[in-house]
């Protein structure tokens, strides 16, 4: 074993590439990992670097390795509409952690379109997307199980995941005009 | 020499595929015979062999296995379209055993195309097991049920089934008796339910039942009363609101299944339905409640009362106590397996550490395998699991984030696996995790002997670690690696090894373009596929390491059902022609 070690020295590689780091035993480098997953719980939370998706960010696929049957063992698909689109998706929620990781999905299953949604950032109020090709705001809305319209955030993520029927992307300005759509109650709450 | 008779029936007791492929290779004659004769075929890499060549060598077969996708595809490291395609080897074998009557596949594309034939094809079509499979619809399934007449096991484990509707389960025709092993419990559509108890009803040989979760909980004594026969049951979703009649309903059924062995399914659980289970824990050999999310308690009732178990799956939720319990109930314990409950999440509000993993270790002597998750481990732990099972056969430990050391001692894990492989000497398969350096790949290409299967992810920091292994592990043939800082140098200096393995995978580690192609271009018995799907990827200099690449001996030469991210490296003629 030995004369072979001495073919082995160790080098410095190019790690630029790579993005892998190596660093001393001890340094628990999994710690960041587990804040990363840290469940937003509402909009609210989406204070800084709106435009970043969590996703973006060197979160380890497959791992830990549990099959998806295991890690689905509950699936709930929600149909999602977007207005303007031609057609809608369905998207099964238990795979997001949280609405951040929702919103980058629905990001990307609807950039195809010639919609381009993009978080922006915006202090006052929920509605952080925006269609930058024609300048139009969306609002996130969601049916929830008692067919009241609801808008996507306000309670926490886990309690969004059990009561949501199905979503929709609708343009601000039909929402401003929208009667609400509630199952009986006769109030004027307005969306905004 | 013996007479052929004399040999054909020594072989016939040879059921092992090793033990078959040994006797083949002893003499020409003995080749010769035992191709005449083999009746079951397994192939570990449906992409090691044409079909063809396996027709022609032989030609009486009854039984084919095979296996398709890498391993990791099972945690969507393998993207979408990258192959295991069965359809080619489903026309081959369809034109050339009509008398086929098994077919088991894993990590397969299977389309309805393929059930189809098959469906059509065998007249004495037997057993269909699709492990992990996908690519089919709920209308393959119906041409099955349609036509394979003779049929005992359909056997559908974690496939992904295209759900177009649940009357698939009612083309079995009336006349059809001969089922013993339905498992459906991967399908998310509801069946008609009369027509399910009927066929159970006109089963008499059914010994196995796994339910989807669409069958209620109250419709699970009737099936039950249908089959006391039944030795494996799965049910469906195991919740409704408390009922007396219902409970009672259930456990009375419960209590006549006098056959029952194994028990699984108990999604979306309603623990006050557990105690209906009650009577039969004590027939048990396996269970798996590896769906029923409740707690402790609940789990810890249930377990106490299995004094026979073998197999046991469940989820963390179990913790500490309820596995201390195992360890003083379950003597007969030889396989233990805990998934984790929640494994995204960073905080852990679950009392399941190695200390449960310990105790069985200490209470069940017979205990060989173990898949395990847990948020910390411990070397002194696994020095005392080590000792106190010398006899584990298969060690898989998963602690949950990446990289953590000893939670005590702050220390990299070697010693403790160290010592794993040092102690059990009959080791086959292992899986590591947390914090690791070069010296556990030198502690396991000392002594891991007899390692079959080696899994590893995030651990070692050079090149000298996979050295250690390929050099080492005299029995290894698969070697599955991710995340870790191995290279062109261990891999290059070791590519003889890569011919005795069936397969390498190697994702997120420093394997770069330039040493691909020239292990592709160096070893002909070898596919080299490099698998990237970065866009720039034709253009990046050959000093970048590749995205993933996986390496597996083949005799038919490279594939061409490749899709565009996938490069088989150093097959091109060009290539070829710059040996340098």
């Amino acid at each position: 074993m030995s004369s072979k070690t001495s073919e082995f020295t160790t080098y410095d590689l190019n790690l630029i590439e790579t993005e892998l780091t190596l660093g001393l035993p001890g340094e628990s480098r999994g710690r960041k990992l587990a804040k990363k997953r840290r469940s937003i719980e509402s909009f609210d939370d989406i204070r800084s670097d709106a435009t970043k998706c969590p996703l973006d960010e060197k979160q380890a696929i497959g791992w830990p390795p549990v099959t998806l049957h295991l890690k689905n063992s509950n699936f709930k698909f929600v149909k999602v509409a977007v207005d303007g689109a031609p057609y809608m998706r369905k998207v099964d929620l238990e795979l997001y952690g949280d609405y951040q990781q929702l919103q980058c999905a629905l990001v990307e299953i609807f950039s195809y379109f010639t919609l381009v949604i993009v978080f922006i950032e915006n202090a006052l109020s929920e509605n952080n997307l925006l269609d930058v090709v024609n300048g139009r705001m969306y609002v996130s809305m969601y049916e929830d199980k008692f067919g009241d319209w609801m808008l996507v955030g306000d309670v926490p993520w886990k309690m969004f995941v059990e009561t949501c029927k199905r979503i929709r992307l609708m343009r601000r300005s039909e929402a401003i005009n929208a009667a609400p759509r509630t199952s009986s109650r006769g109030s004027n709450l307005s969306i905004f | 020499m013996f007479p052929e008779e004399v040999l054909e029936h020594v072989f016939s007791f040879l059921n092992s595929h090793t033990d078959r492929n040994t006797a083949s290779l002893v003499c020409k004659s003995w080749y010769e015979m035992e191709r005449w004769c083999r009746k079951r075929v397994f192939i570990g890499n449906c992409y090691a062999v044409n079909p063809r060549v396996v027709i022609r060598r032989f030609p009486e077969v009854k039984s084919v296995e095979l296996k398709g996708k890498p391993h990791f595809a099972d945690f969507n490291l393998v993207p979408e379209g990258w192959g295991g395609y069965v359809y080619p080897w489903i026309v081959e074998i369809a034109r050339a055993y009509p008398w086929l009557e098994e077919i088991r596949l894993k990590r397969m594309v299977v389309t309805d195309e393929c059930l189809e034939i098959v469906a059509k094809s065998f007249r004495n079509f037997r057993v269909l097991v699709l492990e992990s499979c996908e690519g089919f619809s709920t209308d393959g399934l119906a041409a099955v049920a349609a036509n394979c007449r003779n049929l005992r096991v359909l056997d559908l484990r974690e496939c992904e089934v295209e759900e177009l509707s649940g009357h698939w389960l009612s083309h079995f025709p009336d006349s059809f008796t001969s089922l013993e092993s339905l498992n459906m419990a991967c399908l998310g559509s509801e069946v008609s339910f009369s027509a399910l108890e009927r066929l159970v009803a006109r089963s008499p040989n059914l010994k196995t039942l796994r339910l989807n979760r669409t069958v209620p909980i109250e419709k699970l004594s009737t099936l039950l009363q249908r089959a006391p026969q039944l030795v494996d049951f799965g049910t469906g979703a195991y919740s409704a609101e408390i009922r007396q009649d219902v409970y009672s309903r259930l456990a009375d059924a419960f209590s006549r299944s006098k056959n029952l062995k194994s028990l699984s399914g108990f999604w979306d659980v309603t623990p006050a339905y557990l105690p209906a289970i009650y009577s039969v824990c004590s027939q048990l050999t396996s269970l798996n409640l590896s769906y029923a999310a409740t707690r402790s308690p609940d789990l810890t009732k249930i377990v106490s009362q299995c004094y026979n178990l073998q197999r046991l799956v469940v989820l963390d939720y179990i913790e500490d106590t309820g596995l201390n319990t195992v360890s003083m109930s379950c003597k007969d314990l030889r396989e233990l397996v805990v998934f984790p409950s929640d494994p995204f999440v960073g905080e852990v509000d679950v009392l399941l550490t190695e200390q449960g993993l310990v105790s069985v270790s200490q209470g069940c002597s017979k205990l060989q395998s173990v898949l395990y998750f847990c948020h910390q481990m411990s070397n002194s732990a696994l020095i005392s699991i080590s000792k106190n099972r010398p006899n584990l056969t298969c060690f898989r430990l998963c602690i949950i984030e990446p990289r953590v050391p000893d939670y005590v001692t702050h220390e990299p894990l070697d010693v403790g696996f160290g010592s794993i492989v040092e102690n059990c000497k009959q080791l086959t398969r292992l899986s590591m995790s947390g914090l690791l350096t070069d010296r556990v790949f030198e502690y396991i290409g000392t002594h891991a002997k007899n390692l079959d299967m080696l899994s590893i992810a995030f651990a070692g920091d050079s090149d000298l670690g996979l050295h250690h292994v390929l050099s080492g592990c005299d029995s290894l043939r698969k070697l599955e690696i991710r995340d870790c800082p191995f290279g062109d140098k261990a891999l290059l200096a070791n590519a003889s090894k890569l011919e005795k393995m069936r397969s390498l995978w190697m994702s997120s580690c420093l394997v770069s373009f330039g040493a691909c192609k020239l292990l592709g271009q160096k070893m002909p018995g070898l596919n080299v596929e490099v698998i990237d799907e970065r866009e720039n990827v034709n253009s990046l200099p050959e000093y970048v390491p590749v995205e993933k690449v996986y390496i597996y001996r083949t005799v038919s030469g490279q594939r061409f059902d490749t899709p565009d991210f996938v490069r088989i490296m150093g097959k091109d003629k060009d290539d070829l022609y710059n040996l340098s």
